[in-house]
């Protein structure tokens, strides 16, 4: 098992380090059009070949590569952080908070995500460059991502509340944010730890199909996302295995991600 | 030597088997079988009055018997129930022979009363039918009156240019039938329907039509369309057999299917559909004042225009299977566009020099207008429509090349036209028209300035420009006149000056793509709708489709 964390700890280094180097690896970039070899098949001047408008995909998983790794993390991190503020403190309140808590993350679950962000999307400027638009995607995802989380963390946290070593604090003396902060948190990191792993591949995905209500990222920057909206129509994976690359790059750094949990982590 | 008389010698044997053979197969497929394919959306309605989306029109065009027909590989007009038709002098009244001895599907006789309840009915304010509004156009007050059971006309308020046309898209609904809509005249009738799974066609028993042999039409039995928005699905059941024909095909489909089956493929050549892009210039829109005085200026608009690369976007995003477009009629009408317009040709230089003409400059490789702003706006698209995004991406490098940034917005449709068409809160916008009609008359919703489809400034009191005001005057002119001739100048200056004003700046026609399997005989795919199997009547079924249950 540890050597699998060690392989899982170099696979997502090696492609984290592939990416940054993008502009080496690259030079022509994501943006430029061969417009004479549009859906080229690979070849020594494009090595995974040319996407419909014939810009080099090579270039383009590898700065789609540092968006999306970059930017769904970070997404995951707001998500989780507002599902331990919201879950984690009803869980560890109890009583009514917890009750008004889950009815809130209840409510949350139930609305009708596409309608949602079609409104958002609306209520957002248009002239906005590539990259803000980006952050706003990912921004959004984030915000709206934590309920699910949050519900985990709940429970958890109301566990924890009954657990012996909190009533042992509390016969201390240790009450309020104090408790919450030193005693109750750091027993919610290892569901923590997987609600952020969890929320990153699907923060990834979601983003690929906000791209269909044009929430996504925005042209000609790319992402995982907008790499796999490419597989869009792909009727025989035989034909053209070189469209595969950013999904079988998606799988190989998902299944990393969660090589490098713990145990303990993965079984919250 | 004698031999038996139902003996052959042998090459007479093999000539008796290949004659066997094609009568056996002629009267197979004369049994009939089911045809199956698929529409992307469900039917809004199977009322023929209110048809008004694409899955329901093709419902109509199967079901429906009309008095006319628009003929979809000549685009002459041919007599259906009407067996012939006399416009008067004045162009205000149309009178129609009807065909004796026709019966509706459920056996109730046809004549001229059909006729006037239908008309009757279509100009029912309360039906708010737009095909009522086609009508319309010379003023309310249509009406029809029967002369005798086998003769009918129909009366319009003002000439009517292109009357019989008109008459392409009404079915004749029955006035005494106990199933009314559902008795039709048409080669099939609704026999089954399933929201959102299938709507199964039955052969109408009673269809008038024979063929050359004198046998009755149509020769299939039955229709079977699914409800499949997903085009994958479409494709793999079509690949499978599953499905015999597709009626649009995107240029990916086409070009797959094409490398492995080139003989299921069908080019029809370019269709009357296009894709355009333009600038708001609606007065009231949201958007700074700079940015209004670029849209509303002819040079920066022509300089757009110079500065895309039209062939590319044919060649790249449809995989050459689209031409380069001039103007708001496709060459593939022949008999209304003008042909002395050419595409406008990619020149970055001539569009460079247009906007110095404007004050506009470039600054370290940005495009500067006179007052310092740098030349940026955002063009939307709808977000389903991968054609148009890959447009708008190739329209952003070219646009690039003149120093001006574009960003690109996909928008989900509803929320698209909302922005165009309510709020005008855009800059700029790629979208597409697919006509349908032929004649100039069905485009006065968008050239006329008071026009709710006037789409770069729509609803204008009165005509903003003297551009405007001319096509206004023109279209009308062209309305009104009888003389095909003046006509025909009239709407050729219409696309002249469209041409020279780029309020649209039209940037392809499309190719009509289509597949039909080799088990059906008969397809002759065209350029109208419904491409592929706009002679369904005439359809035979051969092989495993005719076995097919």
């Amino acid at each position: 098992m540890k050597a699998a964390r060690y392989l899982a700890c170099f696979v997502v280094v090696a492609v984290c380090a592939l990416s940054l180097t993008a502009s080496w690896l690259a030079p022509a970039g994501y943006a430029k059009q061969f417009r004479e070899v549009p859906d080229s098949p690979p070849s020594r001047a494009h090595w995974l070949g040319t996407d419909e408008v014939g810009r080099d995909r090579f270039a383009r998983v590898l700065y789609g590569t540092r968006v999306s790794l970059l930017l769904a993390p970070a997404a995951a991190l707001v998500s989780t952080a507002l599902a331990a503020l919201i879950g984690g403190l009803a869980g560890y309140l109890g009583g009514i908070w917890l009750k008004l808590a889950r009815a809130f993350t209840d409510l949350f679950l139930s609305l009708p995500w596409l309608f949602l962000l079609i409104t958002v999307r609306a209520l957002l400027p248009l002239n906005v460059s590539p990259v803000v638009s980006v952050l706003i995607t990912f921004l959004i995802l984030g915000l709206l991502g934590w309920a699910a989380s949050a519900r985990v963390l709940s429970t958890s946290a109301d566990a924890l509340r009954s657990s012996d070593f909190v009533l042992q604090a509390r016969a201390s003396g240790i009450e309020g944010p104090r408790l919450f902060l030193v005693h109750v948190l750091p027993n919610l990191k290892p569901v923590l730890y997987a609600q952020f792993w969890i929320s990153i591949p699907v923060f990834i995905l979601s983003e690929a199909n906000l791209g269909i209500l044009g929430l996504g990222v925005a042209e000609p920057l790319p992402s995982w996302g907008s790499l796999l909206r490419e597989l869009e129509g792909l009727i025989s994976f035989r034909e053209e295995p070189w469209r595969l690359v950013p999904l079988l790059l998606l799988i190989v750094v998902m299944t990393s991600f969660q090589l490098l949990l713990s145990n303990e982590e993965v079984t919250a | 030597m004698i031999g038996h008389p139902l003996s052959f010698p042998p090459k007479r044997k093999t000539c008796a088997l290949v004659v066997f053979t094609l009568l056996a197969l002629t009267a197979w497929a004369q049994n009939g079988g089911q045809l199956r394919f698929c529409l992307r959306s469900e039917p809004k309605t199977f009322d023929p009055l209110l048809v008004d989306d694409d899955a329901s029109l093709s419902i109509r065009y199967l079901t429906g018997g009309v008095l006319v027909r628009v003929n979809r590989h000549t685009q002459e007009l041919e007599p259906e129930l009407a067996e012939s038709w006399k416009v008067s002098p004045d162009g205000k009244q149309i009178t129609f022979r009807l065909r004796n001895g026709l019966h509706y599907s459920d056996g109730t006789p046809f004549s001229a009363e059909d006729v006037a309840v239908t008309v009757k009915r279509l100009m029912d304010p309360a039906l708010h039918s737009s095909l009522g509004d086609a009508f319309r156009v010379a003023g309310t007050g249509v009406t029809a009156k029967v002369v005798s059971p086998s003769e009918v006309s129909v009366v319009f308020p003002g000439p009517i240019v292109g009357i019989e046309r008109l008459f392409d898209e009404l079915v004749i609904v029955s006035a005494h039938s106990p199933r009314k809509n559902a008795a039709v005249l048409g080669p099939f009738m609704v026999s089954d329907y399933k929201v959102g799974t299938s709507v199964l066609l039955e052969r109408n028993p009673n269809y008038w039509k024979k063929d050359a042999q004198g046998r009755s039409l149509p020769y299939l039995d039955s229709v079977r369309i699914d409800i499949q928005p997903n085009r994958d699905v479409e494709m793999l059941r079509f690949r499978r057999g599953e499905l015999d024909l597709i009626n649009t095909l995107d240029t990916d489909y086409f070009d797959r299917l094409a490398s492995s089956s080139p003989q299921l493929v069908h080019d029809a050549g370019p269709s009357l559909d296009s894709d355009f892009m333009w600038f708001n210039q609606v007065a009231s829109a949201p958007i700074p004042d700079y940015k209004h005085a670029w849209f509303r200026s002819v040079n920066f608009r022509r300089a757009i225009s110079e500065a895309i690369n039209r062939d590319d976007l044919a060649r790249v995003v449809y995989n050459s299977h689209a031409q380069p477009a001039v103007g708001p009629v496709s060459p593939a009408n022949k008999i209304w566009c003008n042909a002395d317009l050419k595409p406008e040709p990619y020149n970055i230089q001539a569009a460079l020099d247009r906007l110095k003409s404007d004050g506009f400059h470039l600054q370290n490789g940005a495009l500067i207008d006179k007052s310092g702003n740098p030349v940026e706006f955002a063009i939307v698209t709808n977000s389903n429509s991968k054609a148009r995004e890959r447009m708008g991406v190739l329209i952003q490098e070219d646009l690039g090349k003149i120093g001006i940034k574009v960003n690109l917005v996909t928008l989900d449709f509803p929320s698209l036209i909302e922005r165009i068409s309510q709020k005008f809160n855009y800059e700029a916008a790629i979208l597409g028209f697919r006509n349908v009609d032929l004649d100039p008359n069905g485009q006065m919703n968008i050239w006329m300035s008071s026009a709710e489809n006037h789409a770069w400034n729509p609803q204008q009191k009165s005509p903003e420009t003297a551009w405007e005001a001319e096509i206004d005057k023109l279209m009308r002119a062209q309305a009104e006149s009888s003389d095909a001739k003046k006509r025909k100048q009239s709407f050729d200056r219409v696309q002249q000056i469209v041409y020279d004003q780029a309020p649209f700046i039209y940037l392809v026609n499309l190719n009509a793509l289509s597949a039909v399997s080799s088990s059906v005989a008969g397809a002759n795919p065209g350029i109208l709708y419904p491409q592929a199997f706009w002679n369904a009547d005439r359809l035979m079924l051969t092989g495993s489709a005719l076995a097919r249950k």
